[in-house]
């Protein structure tokens, strides 16, 4: 089966890679984006037989692929 | 006294890191590889700069599960010094050894510039021998170095006396002006709170030689010899 992940800088976390993306998509002629975020978006191919497949991807995800001071994640099947 | 210098793929400081140990008396660097299992014998561990595993994922989230980390943390809860400069402070923050995260610079530009820093915390393992509010040197190199940690963290950080270096103006003052990268409060390098394990995104490693721009780097490895020294002496 396919796993996505999205991890996502947390709200208090300055991100000025999206704030450059922003700035050039209002230079292009959309005034009105106010803010853009960027993340990070994982496709993972995992064998959906695999023994508590939900906590151990929610332990990968909070210890390998997001850190937790820094950034959100969310586990989409 | 025998110093480990942690080599990840992709570390590039290693052999900065050496050089500047191996040019001070009484000092003695070695190479350790990632794969290693065991620091025992070392006096102290240098993670050293670089981009660890191409910095994929996130600086340092990769190299934390490499197999000399767990040594690098027992040893480190054992009282053992240990010191990471650019990527190293980032693999410690990243294992959890050190709080807060290093994120992508304000201004989104790597930096390589000599920077000053002042020193906030005089007696520390890494800094004895620098006043309070001493001026050092050193060179910064790197993308993703603005030190970032909540606001419960930051004021722990403060009342421990866990900060031990701020970028500063060359006359240093403590302000924007003199932050190359956006890190909160203007943090450049931190402990934890026993004291023993210090991450800096600047690097001492290449501020030993006075050809090189600046020796300041000298006065950190030469404190966690005094350190070391001292404790010996107690323990003797």
């Amino acid at each position: 089966m396919k796993v996505k992940v999205l991890v996502t800088p947390k709200a208090a976390v300055l991100d000025p890679q999206g704030a450059a993306v922003r700035d050039a998509m209002q230079h292009l002629g959309m005034p009105e984006v106010s803010s853009v975020r960027i993340g990070k978006y994982l496709e993972i191919e995992v064998d959906d037989e695999t023994p508590n497949l939900d906590s151990r991807l929610n332990d990968l995800c909070r210890d390998l692929l997001s850190n937790p001071v820094i950034e959100d994640y969310e586990v989409v099947k | 006294m025998k110093f480990a210098v942690i080599q990840f793929p992709g570390s590039n400081c290693d052999q900065d890191c050496v050089a500047a140990l191996n040019g001070i008396a009484g000092a003695h660097a070695e190479f350790v590889w990632h794969k290693k299992t065991s620091l025992h014998g070392y006096d102290a561990i240098v993670l050293p700069g670089g981009f660890a595993f191409g910095d994929y994922l996130r600086c340092g989230a990769i190299a934390r599960f490499s197999p000399i980390m767990a040594a690098v943390v027992e040893e480190a809860r054992n009282g053992k010094l240990v010191i990471g400069a650019c990527n190293g402070f980032q693999v410690l923050c990243e294992i959890g050894l050190l709080p807060g995260a290093l994120v992508r610079n304000r201004k989104l530009h790597f930096i390589c510039e000599l920077l000053t820093l002042r020193v906030e915390v005089p007696d520390s393992a890494f800094t004895h021998g620098c006043p309070q509010g001493s001026l050092l040197r050193m060179p910064i190199a790197h993308g993703e170095g603005c030190y970032f940690a909540d606001e419960k963290t930051l004021r722990e950080l403060n009342e421990r006396q866990q900060i031990i270096l701020r970028y500063a103006t060359s006359d240093g003052r403590i302000e924007p002006s003199g932050n190359p990268n956006g890190s909160v409060e203007n943090i450049a390098g931190i402990c934890n709170r026993e004291g023993n394990v210090f991450g800096l995104m600047p690097h001492p490693d290449r501020a030993c030689e006075l050809r090189l721009g600046s020796a300041d780097g000298l006065k950190i490895f030469q404190s966690m010899i005094q350190t070391i020294e001292a404790s010996r002496a107690r323990a003797a």
